[in-house]
């Protein structure tokens, strides 16, 4: 394909108006990006025609590490590219755009059926949902290239969500109705058995403890910090006291702890920070993770210690997007600081502080790392992720099942307030 | 591109130190208006929120020098009074490994495991946040919800399928449908698994920034004739970058720092540090002292990654593009 | 724009690639990222043997590899028991698994994973273990794998030099050792017991040994057999007085915890941490198993009836009774290659136990093992129990009984009982966890 060709295909009926510099039609450079996009596409199609997946995977795995990094993540960004690059040509008209568009309605179905492992089936199955998504984007209402276009940006991400998490969520709410070796169907018994258990039931009540706990406060320190240090002198350097906890590993993370928490008794020496301070206060020391329901909240302690660091960022990537005229502005009808604040920081940065928020609560519900290395669930402590991960390991997979469907419940109304969230961003553009 | 774009920027030079220049007088003249009461508190304040969460680590990093005995007998604050300084277990950390891989082997495992396992997903989100944010489809609002959901899957429960996936191949419902990937002993499916886990967030924290970006962008990109790809790569990309850059840190350090992913699909050869320190500490976890210096040596390369990427959060890339 | 970002992303990753580089080249040849599959004279193995033992396990079968042109490739990992599960339902398990439990090698037998034994291993079982040990192997009559090393349980370490200060004897019953106790609590005025149970999410198990210990010697093994299968259930009188004999010492607030704290700091104390206080005298008296000698050493002891530290058998009811319980671990084959057969045929060999042995730190229950070669008298005196035909030996009940209930509800029972909880509500309680089906 050249620029001549390129050229040519402006078709003097094409409705839109001419547009002076604005880069169309496309210069020599663009169509020399564009020949290596597709040279790179029909390379990997060549790749996996040849050898499938697995082998060239096996072929890339005999290099060194940092050669295989570089060789993947160049390979994947060229093909991001001229994927890009086909679906900004495929909705202009004329004879060669439909054939690109004819080549990519077959060659991606074929493609990623050919990853499947089985050439036959793949060209069959791949001819034929080709054909069919060309005559749907054919005639699609939206324009030609539409579908095109939608299925570029989205079928990356749902091959590999398809794959890697919806199914084993659908295989584990089945698997919730089934018995420990998922080979008789027992209804709700598992389900029953978790709310007839005294510890079971606690274990739930402690993962709403968590969830009302620590996304507060977590997410109430990491504003505050990133307002207090925005535009300070070392703020990068504030930045990175906070967000240490988020940089060291749990395992790590359980160390630390353990030498704030641990007890020894009273006139032994403690190697507990926190105790020794009660001593040194003239207190007793305490077991901080023994007595319930306490347990459950130094617990917590450590979660938020971790999670504000991640606040405390994405807040303040936020926080910088709003725009300084209203600051300026705000600041010139005379407000205070604290009214500048609510009034023009906490609206700019509202949706923002929603997304740290929920997911926060996310990672409450699922907090497992924490209470795993550091109580093991004993003492009134344990929480869902870590009762199912036991279940799981002692091959009580219809009983782990059921604590993982109580978790998906259990998420619902963050899921439906952020739905409704998104609703409401919509009707307002 | 037009002069109804924004956030063109020249790229010859003088311009752009002219721009740095007014971005710094902005900066100067912002503090000036913060000086007052007000700021001297919040100083304050910041100091001692950053104190309270620097004193925990503070005190691994002392622990950290500290002989093993005292490490297990007194507290680190008594350093101070009797300083008793040993590189122990830093040598020993150093040192650690098993037949089929060194420490140094692990850090390169972890490299080669962490920097397309956050590039990947994040390539792919973008492209799924922007067809979200703005390409208008039937169901949209549906799959949104549904890729937000995925989020609270937790990691624990996928592993087995996943597993199975790469080691048998697919099955859906007992069929086999094949994409089995047997290149166990590679990094392909540690990547794989990473990217699968990391998307539902990353999609649903870049959605968010992405369709923050003014409509009247994007628009007038179009009207210059500009397609779904011309935007996404010269417009959405630039204008997200804090976003991209932030999730770009806390992916990496997901990542660097697993352990769960790991013990399952980086086999042998492959590990990545964090299984080593795991082993460091004996059968027994009765070595458990020595996770004090493996913390620090695992944390030198995230924070090298925070500090490079800092660079991102400038204020003002969306100045003068607003609604308001 | 797009200029101006490319330049920001390629100073971090120049960065990055320069940092890769300069460890490279500390690291020379690094054997990382192979991608070369499992061949098929490479068997892997998957254990929990971490660290030095790790090295020490490698190096026992290392000249014999050598000879074969077998490479043996070792993994470990602390996750080893939830880990073995998940790979083995995955589809990629390791050729050769060392169990430390064998309830959990009858959990992969059960849903055939494993392999059944080829016969030259059932041969050198049943030439070198007992028929107890070779029944720990055994799943509905197949023998599925031979046990590899043991070690003895239900030790108490002292400090003879002190006993000798005090005028005190080494006990030769239960009773004996209640009094013991007792007598030192009166002459020193400090609780003479140290105990600590934490261990990760394992934290309990050290209590599991104490009541397994009174299970065996107050009922007898029968009782114990019964009461592994739960014929006789946690819930039955006989299981609670076992609770509280050990309760009559271990939640006695006079007795317990030196240096440490009260009763309850037993839960928040690491099981490793208790050897220092042994060491220094702050504790006489601690109840662990014969590996706990490695953890003294650490702390500066010398273990051996002449040394700081040494140690007695948790003396039974009557005198001389000789019941002991142990642990061990149990090799199971997910693959029945040739490769791993000859491996593990050469594992269950009296030839390699007594080369392991021989590098130290461990003990073995083949018959055919020499106890001169043990590194340590303590080591000396587990083998010479092991291989005593009057010796009763049963294995650790935690590890028979299936996960749920020995690798979780039995240590987070004994830790709620610790903290206080009547011991009917503890048994009903772990009775309770026992698996559906």
């Amino acid at each position: 394909m050249s620029s001549t060709t390129l050229r040519a295909q402006e078709s003097p009926g094409s409705t839109r108006p001419p547009q002076p510099d604005s880069g169309w039609p496309p210069t020599p450079k663009l169509v020399i990006g564009g020949i290596i996009a597709v040279a790179g596409i029909a390379l990997v199609l060549y790749l996996a025609y040849f050898f499938n997946l697995t082998r060239v995977l096996n072929l890339v795995g005999e290099f060194h590490p940092f050669v295989q990094v570089v060789l993947v993540v160049v390979g994947f960004v060229a093909f991001v590219a001229g994927m890009l690059y086909l679906i900004d040509i495929a909705p202009r008209s004329g004879k060669i755009y439909t054939l690109v568009r004819l080549g990519i309605c077959v060659l991606v179905p074929f493609a990623v059926l050919l990853f499947l492992n089985s050439f036959e089936w793949a060209a069959a199955v791949g001819a034929v949902l080709g054909a069919g998504l060309f005559l749907l984007d054919y005639r699609s209402r939206k324009g030609k290239g539409y579908l095109i276009q939608l299925v570029g940006f989205l079928l990356p991400a749902f091959l590999l969500l398809v794959i890697g998490l919806i199914l084993p969520s659908i295989q584990t709410v089945g698997a919730s109705f089934m018995n420990s070796s998922g080979e008789r169907f027992v209804g709700f018994d598992n389900f029953i058995w978790v709310f007839t258990q005294p510890a079971a039931i606690r274990t739930v009540l402690n993962t709403i403890v968590w969830v009302l706990i620590a996304p507060a406060v977590s997410t109430a320190v990491g504003l505050a910090y990133a307002v207090f240090i925005d535009k300070s002198r070392g703020e990068k350097y504030y930045k990175v006291l906070v967000f240490m906890p988020m940089a060291i590993s749990f395992v790590g993370a359980s160390i630390i702890w353990r030498f704030i928490y641990a007890y020894r008794g009273p006139g032994e020496t403690q190697i507990g920070l926190l105790n020794q301070i009660v001593v040194w206060f003239g207190g007793e020391p305490q077991q901080w993770l023994l007595d319930s329901p306490m347990n459950t909240f130094f617990l917590i302690v450590v979660l938020i210690w971790v999670q504000t660091g991640f606040a405390m960022v994405i807040l303040s990537a936020a926080i910088k997007g709003v725009p300084t005229e209203q600051l300026e502005a705000a600041e010139l009808d005379g407000t205070n600081a604290w009214q500048r604040f609510i009034n023009v920081v906490v609206p700019g940065i509202r949706s923002s502080l929603i997304v740290v928020l929920t997911t926060i609560s996310i990672a409450s519900l699922k907090v497992f790392d924490i209470v795993r290395t550091m109580t093991a669930g004993n003492n009134d402590t344990s929480v869902i992720a870590n009762e199912m991960y036991t279940q799981f390991k002692n091959f009580e997979g219809g009983r782990s099942a059921a604590f993982a469907v109580i978790l998906f419940l259990l998420v619902l109304p963050i899921v439906i307030y952020n739905a409704r969230q998104i609703k409401k961003q919509r009707e307002i553009r | 591109m037009s002069e109804v774009m924004p956030v063109e920027v020249p790229v010859d030079e003088q311009t752009k130190r002219q721009l740095q220049r007014g971005e710094r007088r902005i900066e100067a003249t912002a503090r000036k208006m913060k000086r007052g009461a007000t700021s001297k508190w919040a100083t304050v304040v910041a100091i001692i929120i950053a104190a309270l969460w620097t004193v925990p680590t503070f005190g691994l990093f002392v622990s950290s020098f500290r002989p093993e005995q005292q490490v297990k007998t007194t507290g680190w604050w008594t350093f101070f009074a009797d300083p008793e300084v040993t590189l122990d277990n830093y040598v020993e950390v150093l040192q650690s490994g098993n037949s089929t891989l060194d420490l140094a082997g692990s850090f390169i495992n972890s490299i080669a495991i962490t920097i397309p396992a956050t590039i990947i997903p994040l390539i792919i989100a973008c492209l799924a946040a922007y067809a979200f944010a703005w390409i208008d489809f039937k169901g949209k609002n549906f799959l949104f919800i549904l890729v937000f959901a995925l989020q609270i899957v937790p990691i624990q429960m996928a592993l087995v399928p996943l597993l199975s996936t790469f080691s048998r191949g697919l099955t859906i419902f007992g069929v086999p449908v094949g994409f089995g990937l047997d290149a166990s002993g590679g990094y392909a499916q540690v990547w794989i698994a990473h990217s699968m886990f990391a998307l539902p967030l990353a999609i649903f924290l870049l959605h968010n920034f992405i369709a923050e970006i003014p409509g009247e962008v994007i628009e007038a990109a179009r009207v210059d004739g500009a397609g779904h790809g011309g935007i996404f790569f010269r417009i959405v990309l630039p204008l997200s970058m804090p976003a991209i850059a932030s999730f770009a840190i806390f992916q990496f350090l997901w990542v660097w720092n697993d352990l769960l992913v790991a013990l399952i699909f980086a086999d042998g050869p492959v590990a990545p540090i964090t299984k080593l320190l795991a082993e460091i500490t004996g059968t027994r976890g009765n070595e458990w002292h020595l996770l004090t210096a493996g913390a620090f040596v695992s944390i030198i390369i995230p924070l090298i990654v925070f500090f490079s990427l800092q660079r991102f959060f400038v204020r003002g890339l969306l100045a003068g593009s607003t609604k308001g | 724009m797009r200029s101006d970002v490319h330049r920001r992303i390629t100073l971090p990753l120049a960065v990055l690639a320069a940092a890769g580089l300069v460890l490279t080249a500390c690291a020379g040849d690094t054997r990382g990222g192979g991608g070369e599959s499992a061949g098929d004279n490479v068997v892997t193995v998957y254990g929990t043997i971490a660290d030095t033992e790790a090295e020490l396990l490698e190096e026992s079968w290392a000249d014999w590899a050598a000879e074969n042109d077998i490479e043996v490739r070792y993994e470990a990992s602390k996750e080893f028991e939830s880990q073995i599960g998940i790979r083995a339902q995955g589809g990629n398990p390791p050729d050769v698994a060392i169990i430390p439990q064998p309830g959990i090698m009858a959990d992969l037998a059960k849903r055939g994973f494993l392999k059944p034994a080829p016969q030259s291993v059932q041969d050198n079982v049943a030439e070198g273990w007992s028929e107890d040990w070779a029944a720990y192997g055994t799943v509905d009559g197949t023998l599925y794998g031979a046990p590899l090393m043991a070690s003895v349980k239900g030790f108490v370490w002292y400090q003879p030099a002190k006993f000798a200060e005090w005028g005190v004897e080494v006990p030769t019953t239960w009773d004996e050792l209640v009094t013991l106790t007792q007598t030192i609590q009166e002459k020193t005025g400090a609780a003479p017991w140290c105990a600590g149970f934490g261990s990760g999410d394992a934290t309990g198990w050290p209590g599991t040994d104490w009541v397994e210990d009174l299970v065996l010697r107050q009922q007898g093994p029968d009782v114990y057999d019964q009461w592994v299968t739960n014929e006789v259930p946690f819930t039955d009188p006989r299981i609670a007085e076992a609770f509280d004999a050990v309760g009559t010492i271990l939640l006695d607030p006079a007795y317990v915890n030196a240096g440490f704290g009260d009763v309850k700091s037993i839960n928040s104390t690491e099981f490793g941490d208790v050897a220092p206080a042994l060491v220094d005298g702050t504790c006489a008296l601690h109840h662990q198993a014969s590996f706990f000698s490695g953890f003294i050493e650490d702390a500066g002891g010398t273990v051996a009836e002449d040394g700081d530290v040494w140690a007695f058998v948790t003396p039974g009811i009557e005198a001389g009774s000789n019941a002991v319980t142990g642990g061990g671990e149990i090799v199971g084959a997910f693959s029945d290659d040739e490769a791993t057969q000859k491996f593990i045929t050469y594992l269950s060999s009296a030839e390699w136990a007594n080369k392991r042995v021989e590098l130290g730190g461990v003990t073995s229950a083949n018959k055919g093992l020499d106890p001169s070669l043990a590194s340590t008298p303590i080591l000396e005196q587990a083998i010479s129990i092991l291989q005593n035909p009057d010796t009763t030996f049963r294995f650790d009940a935690s590890d028979l009984m299936p996960g749920a209930v020995g690798g979780n509800a039995f240590f987070k029972g004994i830790v709620n009982w610790v903290n206080g909880a009547p011991v009917a509500d503890v048994t009903t309680e772990i009775e309770a966890a026992w698996p559906s089906e």
